[in-house]
């Protein structure tokens, strides 16, 4: 593993979320690596969303820090609040139920999600309105950035489509193409191949490392798909029951005793054990 | 075979018959109970006090309406099968493209009769007043298009924006004395950050929760401009507001001294009619610059983040928009327009009072926007013609105009629920060229 050429991108320290008596994540501290997959993978229920709902400020976690470092600056990801997150310390995201913009065109929801710089091209909204030559420039360029996207995930000809028109598989492959036109220093996905088929998820495989080699960014994804999970990921953090189980490489986690009876045997010793 | 078959459907048409005479019979009987008491009942005077007169004969004929209206209505259901709901929804969205995509000439012909109708009706001051109330609720809806037409927030006490914005105009105007050209703008700016005062405290809240605050809203200000007797004058309202001048020059017969009235800049002769054509060109004028406006606006970053923050608020955080700013630039724009409008309305009647910014003015912008097609600018116009207009055309009918509008709400909402022309261009193509949106005059 290149561990010491790859800075740490992302360090969760201690995390733990408490909802009232429920402790969905206790005590978790992992890293992700630049230019690296790292995949969070676990049985239902084991507290992965709630990582990624700390991680973008959407939960605010009961103890732990979560570092996020861009080389020249550090962000303190508990503190933010969820869009500044995305704004600031450039963390992109997409969710496990596929939350686009339907009744926008596909091109408007990859412009959406340039709204900043384009907020700002646009003197916020007041050169904006009398059309002048920065903004109409910055529009330009948003449409070109969202054309390389929609090349990229094969959306090209849906462009002036309603979002919401589009098949499963495309919405997917939209909401991620969405993400990275934030120009993330950490794509965050959750269940990317969640519903689509082997040769969909062979060609999400594609696109993450694609992405990964190209725009030299982290990504970090929950999967329960292995064939993602072990073709892709160079690291790969186990929870179950909020706890972390296991972190390590495929291989290491793939023989780990303790992520097999997780996946395999303790659900039923569980249950015997309740009974 | 053939006979099998004729028998066969006889006894189908047979069951349909019977079918039909029962749904006729449970609406004549639905009738008789609601017609008992509506109009089976008269008071009438008697000697010591009020008596009770009973109607059988009407009733009788009521119910006999009905059962055979309905009777007919379900049988001719049998004969032309309507259109089933998906059918209809493709029909009507087709035709909202299409309308979509005519009403740039449809608004430049619009455009072109608004402004030919004070030449027209020169000297029917009715139809110039009416096309001004019209023009006035077109400029509501407009505005409150930006609030729940695009940024999807539902406010149910728009009117108090267009009360602060008369009120604002009148106050300024009658102790500054400044001029309507000057209070203009400041009364916008009021009404707008009224609107970002509302929207502080409603940031969290969506759809219906959303609309009970803001309707609570509507009614405080209206009961504040009612109490506070030292500044509003409470329910006596504001008089003597002064009239716009043309740049300067009055609409009067006579002016004061060393001053130049309108008609004779002209040369004209005096007329009072002047005023009133001026009025009408006045509010066409506001109103356009709200259509262009918005729809300038929903190319911009800030208008596309609005139907963004409707379709899906919490994607919105996830792409690093800022929901806070966002919305509250939607409350103020919408707000800002409402406060222009309720400056012309005070400049135009020249006396305002909390009688003419109660919850039902809310409820008819709400509903030119709703009915029009949200987002449309177009089926705002339309609506707002129809809601409107209607009303004044129907005025003979006295109260039954308001069962009528009812009734049009009720069976515009059943066939078409999500407005009139509700259809939506995207606001650039890839291309890169911007599709013209909807443009539109009166």
């Amino acid at each position: 593993m290149n561990e010491s050429r790859n800075r740490a991108l992302l360090t969760v320290e201690h995390l733990t979320m408490r909802f009232g008596g429920l402790l969905a994540i206790n005590d978790v501290s992992f890293v992700a690596r630049d230019r690296e997959i790292t995949a969070i993978i676990g049985p239902n229920g084991a507290g992965k969303t709630t990582v990624f709902n700390c991680l973008t400020g959407f939960y605010k976690p009961t103890v732990g820090r979560l570092t996020l470092d861009h080389g020249d600056r550090t962000f303190l990801l508990e503190q933010m609040d969820d869009f500044r997150v995305a704004q600031k310390a450039r963390l992109g995201r997409t969710f496990q139920n596929i939350r686009l913009f339907p009744g926008m065109s596909v091109l408007e929801n990859l412009v959406v999600a340039q709204h900043n710089r384009l907020m700002r091209a646009s003197g916020f909204t007041l050169f904006g309105l009398f059309g002048t030559g920065t903004y109409r420039h910055a529009e330009a360029a948003a449409v070109e950035k969202a054309r390389y996207w929609l090349n990229r995930v094969r959306l090209l000809d849906r462009a002036d489509t309603n979002a919401g028109a589009l098949p499963y598989g495309a919405q997917r492959r939209l909401e991620i193409a969405r993400a990275m036109c934030t120009d993330p220093v950490l794509l965050c996905l959750d269940e990317p191949a969640a519903g689509l088929n082997p040769r969909e998820s062979a060609e999400l495989n594609s696109l993450l490392l694609f992405i990964k080699a190209e725009h030299q960014i982290g990504l970090l994804l929950i999967e329960h798909d292995m064939s993602v999970v072990m073709g892709i990921s160079d690291r790969i953090v186990v929870l179950d029951y909020g706890r972390k189980i296991s972190d390590g490489t495929p291989e290491e986690v793939r023989n780990d005793p303790a992520v097999i009876r997780a996946y395999l045997g303790e659900d039923e010793d569980e249950a015997e054990a309740a009974r | 075979m053939a006979v099998t078959s004729q028998r066969l459907s006889a006894s189908l048409a047979g069951a349909n018959l019977f079918a039909a005479l029962k749904e006729a019979g449970v609406a004549a009987l639905i009738a008789l109970v609601l017609s008992v008491i509506v109009i089976g009942m008269r008071t009438v005077d008697q000697q010591g006090g009020l008596g009770v007169e009973f109607r059988p004969t009407v009733v009788a004929l009521a119910v006999g309406l009905v059962f055979a209206g309905r009777f007919l209505l379900v049988l001719w259901w049998e004969r032309v099968k309507p259109l089933d709901r998906s059918a209809r929804d493709q029909v009507m969205d087709r035709i909202g493209a299409e309308v979509l995509h005519y009403s740039k000439y449809a608004g430049i012909a619009l455009f072109g009769f608004a402004l030919a109708v004070p030449v027209i009706w020169s000297d029917n001051r009715y139809v110039v007043d009416i096309a001004t109330l019209v023009l006035t609720y077109i400029m509501l809806g407009w505005g409150l298009n930006i609030v729940v037409g695009l940024a999807g927030l539902l406010d149910l006490g728009y009117v108090a924006f267009y009360a602060v914005g008369a009120y604002s105009y009148a106050l300024i105007a009658l102790h500054f004395d400044l001029s309507f050209w000057a209070c203009l703008p400041l009364a916008g700016l009021i009404a707008a950050s009224f609107g970002i005062l509302l929207g502080f405290p409603v940031l969290r809240l969506r759809g219906d929760y959303l609309a009970i605050v803001t309707l609570g809203f509507g009614e405080i200000i209206r009961v504040i401009l009612l109490n506070w007797y030292s500044l509003t004058r409470g329910p006596d309202g504001l008089s003597g507001i002064p009239r716009p001048s043309f740049f300067g020059f009055a609409f009067t017969r006579s002016p004061d001294d060393g001053e130049r009235a309108f008609h004779q800049l002209f040369g004209w002769d005096y007329s009072s009619m002047h005023r009133i054509i001026f009025l009408y060109y006045l509010i066409l004028a506001l109103a356009l610059v709200t259509n262009f406006f918005t729809l300038r606006i929903r190319k911009l970053p800030v208008g596309r983040a609005w139907e963004a923050l409707r379709e899906d608020e919490i994607a919105c955080r996830s792409l690093g928009i800022n929901p806070t700013n966002t919305k509250l630039t939607a409350f103020a724009i919408g707000a800002m327009f409402a406060g222009f409008a309720g400056s012309f309305f005070a400049t135009r009647q020249g006396f305002i009072s909390p009688e003419s910014f109660t919850f039902v003015e809310s409820a008819v912008i709400l509903a030119i926007v709703v009915l029009g097609g949200m987002g449309s600018q177009v089926g705002v116009v339309l609506a707002a013609v129809l809601l409107i207009g209607g009303t004044e055309l129907f005025r003979e009918l006295a109260e039954f105009r308001m069962l009528a509008f009812g009734a049009l709400m009720v069976a515009i909402m059943v066939w078409r629920p999500r407005g009139l022309l509700a259809h939506r261009d995207p606001t650039l193509l890839l291309g890169g060229t911007t599709p013209k949106g909807d443009g539109g005059g009166s």
